[in-house]
């Protein structure tokens, strides 16, 4: 019996309907309970009754797919019409109760990768509960039963019984320890385009985020937290908003006024009463030891980390060959140092989440990529067991790795349990710039040894960067290794006989946190670019040069030569009359999937910038939604791009400069490319996708950039160079 | 005495009169499909139809909107609205949103866009579609838009 099933059927005792009847799913009604048809939960993953069949998605749903693809695996093995199938949230405790694979956070690309086995054989295990459940009740062999479309059969008797009338039965059959999966070539779902079921909900208006929950008796607070990063509250003035005639003490709509650890936040009626009382209040703050923080001398802090005989610790990431001996024996050296700023997620919903908290219980509606890090934080917080704490997960708005964190969660708690209502927090856009889990800023450079026929004999790379994990995972620093930090640049697929990879930690001060392909971002743009100043250097194609590289890897060169050839290369651009023409490449190896973009750019002679083309190829494994995986690609493209063009956090007098989207701009419809991409056809297992289209496409930006004007930017953004020709 | 009509249905309305359109719809009138994400009226989350004109709510007091008529993305009737018929199909035929938060602006800012300009070049569309997108569907935002158009990009 796999540790999955026997899980599984803990959660089948423990189930009950309220367990999914509970949460009114956002997009698609729960069957209708008819009477003598209460939903049977099957195993965990299914609910099944005369209504149709429910599929709990233990991932979170932020635009990646997630409530297609993996109801697709459970349905495919099922053998269920696709059209009856419902998805849903499943419940918080599914992740402590180990019955989600890889755990139930939703992050590292990982959502289809680890459900890939483990939700086909939920199915497959369930339609045998189902067929055996006919085998009993008709008293017939199993083997001579045939299931379609959501039905048992027994041709013989000419008997059919629909799962929905089988699953009361079904659900006290044993479960088949490992249940067979059907032939790849005669899968019916997976590998094909279905449209997603929660479209509807969402061009209506009808799909709930984070910031629609509404409950009876709600208030609504606004915050403002220390405006220096790190800084805590000292003390707050609310005496503007106070009314003595008025049963809270402050004036109508006002309910509190509550300090917290590093913030103060006003609960009212309504949020925008909310919110201007917050201006109102007067607060001082300890600003701490980041008082004095400012890029300009941030920037140069991490440049120095680079030296040679810098004090701090020099972590060996990855090494291979002889490095020392390569470099000494190259004829020839290509160095450069790459740099990247801090970079905000700023998701189209701001963070908010809605906490209902008593003396005995805490219920959470979170857009969380990371329920169970709440069953592990609040707790304490609040004096409360896990199993009195009950997350119900709404859709996200975006996330991009910013709802990995619980700061917005935890501060709902509070609040709620300060006013003693029901409180939704809800941050405003300059909160969230402000105070986000930035992508680290890096300093890298890059030493490549060439030998006499032109060849890269040794790569050495240095990489300065604070450190995520320290904060979120420190159990996960190995000897002052931040692996994060480093991601992708040792198992790149190119060969380089001796390689030497190491990191110098450089803490700032700035919170770092996840941000969509997290160190592959950085590490892909030193590396991608490097692969191309080489190329310039011996006068050699960046394709033909690649292609090389890549002779000991076919599944890359696949990826790098279907991204090409689809692109046109190595035939240029057509000229225009006032601008120059370039076409960038890059390819980088990431969550289990290759990916390489080709970039088109007119750079006019005034130096306007615009990107006209992206097209892109991956081997992503077995693609279970091609359409899924093309808009993944085309969202993580466009989400790398935004940042290469104008991403950019800095800081002064330990203050985030940037507030809206006035000051911090993101990509609009009017500069997005048009793109292509093209899906190897692959049996490899499923690698993922939600992060693969990102990490290449600001060095496939600033590659093209380069072919068109000559020039090669080593730092980004690209907005802060001027690309006027002359 | 302040009165509107959001999605055909006539009210008074009563709460201060700086407060932004974008809350009374939300709180009030518990018409959460018009999304806040910036309050500046920079990303478009919160775009409604006034008078027929695509504005953002988070920067429209109420008291500016006496006698106002106002369509949220709940208000637009399929049956009886060729455009809004054509555009959300669109946006479903071309599977658009990946997280939706931006969908309604968007739909509602292109409706606005096709009643007044039928037949979009892409220029046109540009110029009229200055809602954010985070999650990089602005691809298949375009291809939608001229598929309702029945134009070609």
């Amino acid at each position: 019996m796999s540790p999955l099933i026997t899980l599984s059927r803990r959660a089948v005792l423990k189930g009950t309907g309220a367990l999914i009847l509970g949460f009114q799913l956002p997009f698609l009604p729960l069957p209708p309970a008819v009477a003598g048809s209460t939903p049977m939960p099957v195993n965990a993953w299914l609910r099944i009754s005369a209504a149709g069949v429910t599929i709990l998605v233990a991932k979170a749903e932020m635009g990646q797919g997630v409530f297609t693809a993996l109801p697709m695996l459970v349905a495919e093995e099922l053998d269920v019409d696709w059209q009856t199938v419902r998805a849903g949230p499943a419940p918080s405790d599914a992740g402590t109760a180990g019955l989600v694979p890889g755990g139930m956070h939703t992050g590292g690309s990982t959502s289809v990768s680890a459900s890939f086995l483990p939700l086909r054989r939920a199915g497959a295990a369930a339609r045998l509960m189902l067929m055996a459940a006919a085998a009993r009740l008709w008293r017939v062999p199993i083997t001579e039963l045939t299931t379609a479309n959501g039905a048992v059969s027994h041709a013989a008797t000419d008997r059919r019984a629909g799962y929905g009338a089988l699953a009361g039965l079904a659900a006290r059959q044993p479960v088949p320890p490992d249940p067979p999966l059907r032939d790849p070539a005669t899968w019916t779902l997976i590998g094909r385009s279905l449209p997603r079921p929660d479209t509807p909900a969402k061009v209506t208006g009808l799909a709930r985020f984070g910031l629609d929950i509404r409950l009876s008796d709600l208030l609504y607070a606004a915050i403002r937290h220390c405006p220096v990063l790190g800084g805590t509250l000292a003390k707050i003035d609310a005496a503007a908003l106070k009314d003595k005639s008025t049963a809270t003490g402050y004036r109508a709509g006002i309910v509190a006024v509550v300090s917290l650890p590093d913030a103060v936040a006003v609960v009212a009626e309504g949020w925008w009463q909310a919110q201007s009382a917050l201006a109102e209040v007067a607060v001082s703050w300890n600003e701490g030891a980041n008082a004095g923080l400012a890029s300009t001398t941030l920037d140069p802090t991490l440049s120095k980390a680079l030296d040679p005989g810098n004090p701090r610790a020099i972590a060996i990431a990855a090494s291979r060959g002889d490095i020392d001996r390569a470099m000494a024996g190259a004829v020839r050296v290509v160095e450069s140092v790459y740099r990247l700023p801090f970079l905000a997620h700023a998701p189209l919903e701001p963070m908010n989440a809605t906490a209902s908290v008593t003396a005995t219980r805490c219920e959470l509606w979170l857009p969380t990529q990371d329920q169970e890090r709440y069953l592990t934080v609040l707790p304490p917080l609040l004096g409360l067991k896990p199993d009195q704490i009950a997350i119900h997960t709404t859709f996200l708005g975006g996330s991009f790795g910013r709802r990995l964190e619980c700061d917005f969660g935890v501060e709902a708690a509070l609040l709620s349990r300060a006013v003693g209502r029901p409180v939704q927090v809800i941050w405003s856009r300059e909160e969230d710039i402000r105070h986000d889990f930035y992508r680290p800023a890096s300093v890298s450079r890059i030493t490549v040894g060439l030998d006499g026929a032109n060849r890269p004999v040794g790569w050495r790379h240095r990489v300065v960067a604070p450190s995520i994990l320290a904060r979120v995972r420190p159990m996960a620093l190995k000897d002052g290794l931040d692996g994060a930090a480093v991601a992708g640049i040792a198992d790149q697929p190119y060969a380089l006989p001796a390689l030497c990879v190491d990191y110098v930690r450089q803490d700032t001060g700035v919170p770092v946190g996840f941000w969509r392909s997290v160190g592959h971002g950085n590490n892909a743009f030193s590396v991608e670019s490097m692969i191309d100043e080489v190329a310039a250097a011996i006068d050699r194609d960046p394709c033909v040069l690649r292609r090389e590289l890549l002779a000991g890897s076919p599944r890359a060169l696949r990826v790098l030569d279907l991204a090409t050839d689809q692109a046109g290369w190595p035939r240029p651009p057509a000229p225009v009359a006032g601008g120059r023409r370039g076409r960038g490449l890059a390819l980088h190896q990431a969550f289990g999937s290759v990916v390489a973009e080709v970039a088109e750019v007119t750079v006019s002679d005034d130096g306007r910038l615009r990107v006209d083309r992206v097209v892109a190829a991956i081997d992503c494994g077995v693609a279970i939604n091609p359409d899924l995986i093309r808009a993944q690609l085309e969202g993580g493209i466009l989400f790398g791009l935004s940042a290469a063009l104008t991403g950019k956090i800095t800081i002064d007098k330990g203050r985030v400069v940037q507030s809206n989207f006035h000051d911090a701009p993101v990509l609009t419809l009017r500069d997005a490319p048009v793109i292509e991409v093209h899906i190897v056809d692959s049996a490899e297992p499923p690698g993922g996708v939600g992060e693969a289209g990102t990490p290449p496409i600001a060095p496939a930006l600033t590659n093209a950039i380069f072919a068109a004007t000559g020039r090669r930017l080593r730092s980004l953004p690209v907005g802060d160079y001027d690309l006027a020709s002359g | 005495m302040l009165t509107m009509a959001v999605n055909g249905r006539t009210l008074t309305v009563t709460i201060p009169g700086d407060t932004p359109l974008l809350w009374l719809l939300r709180e009030q009138l518990q018409l959460t499909g018009t999304k806040f994400g910036c309050g500046a009226g920079l990303c478009g989350a919160c775009t409604v139809l006034i008078n027929g004109h695509a504005v953002r709510a988070c920067s429209v007091p109420v008291s500016s909107l006496d006698g106002a008529e106002i369509v949220t993305i709940e208000g637009l009737d399929r049956r009886t609205d060729a455009v809004a018929a054509r555009v959300i199909d669109a946006w479903i035929a071309e599977q658009v949103p990946q997280c939706g938060y931006c969908a309604p602006g968007m739909i509602i800012a292109t409706i606005a866009l096709l009643r007044r300009t039928p037949q979009p070049g892409d220029q046109e569309i540009d110029a009229a579609i200055t809602n954010l997108c985070r999650c990089g569907t602005y691809p298949r935002i375009r291809r939608a838009i001229h598929r309702a158009a029945s134009t070609t990009p």
